[in-house]
């Protein structure tokens, strides 16, 4: 078990603002695991996944840091995959989906554009799309919201990378296909022995596959562990809420039950 | 007794020279006080099925009765008189709201084109319907843009409210709101039913949403209705494979042990 990026006292503030979107945040990321950050609006759980990415806006301010195993940071698009909720502002509109999923590839893996127009074709069958090779040649318009995201997905693996950072990658899109896209990710990782942020506001969702859990709120780590202890025995006031706020279909209802 | 009843409604939109049917001979009934909760997948037909209820969009065929009239028969000043009695939430609040508006001219809106109160007392109203949502009367002169969304959301319900209602059509109205404030939301929702007897449409892709406030659910599927029951029989006995997957793809804790979880269904 070795880590990859050790969090020490990390803070941020976005620019012009006075309250810290990160305090003092300490963690580690371990080679191989599937880390699950959690946190309602607010927590500063996307401003940690941009923080690990290098994709902070410029003029943050940020104390403390990262160290990264391999005794550099990641280098994004190559080192480093990010998936972000909205598939449509991450995907170009007037690029093809083989050109955006191909450019990955071309760049950081030093491939010719035909080689990677070839990976990108296997990647989207990866990503099990339909018809992939006449979806290399489909503009994102032409395609649902949880095919987009599979695209996103294949464009962020495109060139192999070892981590990959998924911020609310399914929060857009409805329960069926968030299923489905969940179910992805966890394939496709495992398959590569990848690293996983998987970053997210239902605690219940990362429940079934992450190894650990990082609980944030206000800018400030609550509580992190593995996954099975902290649902079991939560330690913090905040994540005893958190589980018990929970809906699923075992939930009481709030309505009196009718005659059938 | 029934409150509203769909009959055969259909709807066709084209799209790049394709005819897509977004509606398909959809029928069911509510009645008044009750929630039927309408669940289905991204381009199943349900938001198309609610902006036609609210006449925002016409339908190309089938009826609807509404509190003993042709719904979609009414127009002009008819059809805008009987609106008060059929209200809607959507998900983005900020969206359904100019953004310049106080919460006081949010509320006062309503009231004053339904003239629900005499003028001299629309204030007093704003602060009782403030009140019922949960929410001190400071908050009146303030911006709508300033409140948080889970306060919006009441500011939203309030408006909803204000005319009074038989019906109000939620269109995925808790979706974006963090869970914590969801659960108040959806309490609140059950506590104004209970004390005013609104019946409630409640589209959502989120079955334990659903399961938490329907008395009865429907599930469309591509445009039609593919089953209705009660929320016990559709999520304990589903008949449809739409009714399955979305049973399937409600997130649960793969742990059995962890607190707060009640073990099996109320009974």
């Amino acid at each position: 078990m070795s880590v990859l990026c050790e969090i020490r006292n990390l803070s941020v503030t976005y620019r012009g603002q006075k309250i810290p979107a990160l305090k003092g945040i300490d963690l580690d990321v371990i080679a191989g695991e599937r880390l699950a950050i959690i946190g309602e609006s607010g927590s500063g759980k996307s401003t940690l996944a941009r923080a690990v990415a290098g994709l902070l806006p410029s003029g943050s301010v940020t104390s403390g840091g990262m160290r990264w195993s391999s005794g550099h940071p990641l280098q994004p698009g190559r080192d480093l995959g990010f998936v972000f909720q909205d598939p449509s502002a991450s995907l170009n509109p007037v690029l093809t989906i083989g050109e955006q999923v191909a450019e990955g590839a071309r760049r950081h893996l030093g491939l010719s554009w035909n080689r990677a127009y070839s990976r990108a074709l296997d990647m989207l069958e990866r990503v099990h799309i339909p018809e992939p090779d006449k979806a290399l040649k489909a503009f994102p318009h032409q395609l649902s919201g949880g095919q987009r995201q599979r695209v996103a997905i294949a464009a962020a693996l495109a060139a192999k990378p070892g981590f990959l950072i998924a911020d609310e990658a399914t929060s857009a899109l409805d329960m069926v296909v968030q299923a489905e896209i969940v179910s992805l990710l966890d394939e496709l990782v495992r398959e590569a022995g990848m690293t996983l942020l998987f970053i997210t506001h239902d605690i219940a969702l990362a429940s079934g596959f992450a190894d650990r859990v990082a609980i944030f709120k206000d800018g400030r780590l609550v509580e992190s562990g593995p996954m099975g202890a902290v649902l079991a025995t939560p330690q913090e006031a905040y994540t005893k809420a958190l589980i018990a706020n929970h809906r699923d279909l075992s939930t009481p209802p709030l309505v009196r039950e009718v005659a059938s | 007794m029934t409150l509203l009843s769909v009959e055969n409604l259909s709807k066709r939109f084209s799209s790049g020279g394709r005819q897509v049917a977004a509606l398909h001979d959809v029928s069911f009934m509510l009645a008044a006080g009750e929630t039927l909760g309408l669940v289905g997948a991204s381009g199943s037909g349900k938001s198309t099925l609610a902006r036609i209820l609210m006449r925002l969009i016409p339908a190309d065929a089938g009826r609807i009765r509404f509190d003993g009239e042709d719904w979609l028969a009414l127009t002009g000043p008819e059809l805008r008189r009987r609106r008060a009695k059929m209200q809607m939430v959507f998900q983005d609040v900020l969206g359904a709201f100019n953004p310049r508006a106080t919460v006081a001219s949010v509320l006062d809106d309503p009231l004053r084109i339904h003239g629900i109160v005499p003028k001299n007392e629309r204030p007093k109203e704003i602060a009782t319907l403030l009140d019922r949502v949960g929410l001190s009367a400071s908050y009146a002169e303030r911006s709508i843009r300033e409140v948080s969304g889970g306060q919006r959301q009441r500011i939203a319900i309030a408006r909803a409210i204000a005319t009074r209602p038989l019906l109000i059509v939620l269109d995925e109205a808790v979706s974006a709101l963090d869970v914590s404030i969801r659960g108040k939301i959806l309490e609140l929702l059950v506590e104004l039913q209970e004390e005013r007897g609104i019946a409630y449409l409640f589209v959502s892709h989120d079955l334990a949403v659903l399961r938490a406030v329907s008395h009865r659910i429907a599930v469309m599927d591509a445009g039609r209705l593919v089953e209705t029951g009660t929320a016990r029989q559709v999520i304990d006995n589903p008949q449809s494979s739409a009714a399955r997957a979305l049973i399937a793809a409600v997130p649960r804790f793969a742990t059995g042990t962890s607190a707060g979880i009640s073990e099996g269904h109320d009974s």
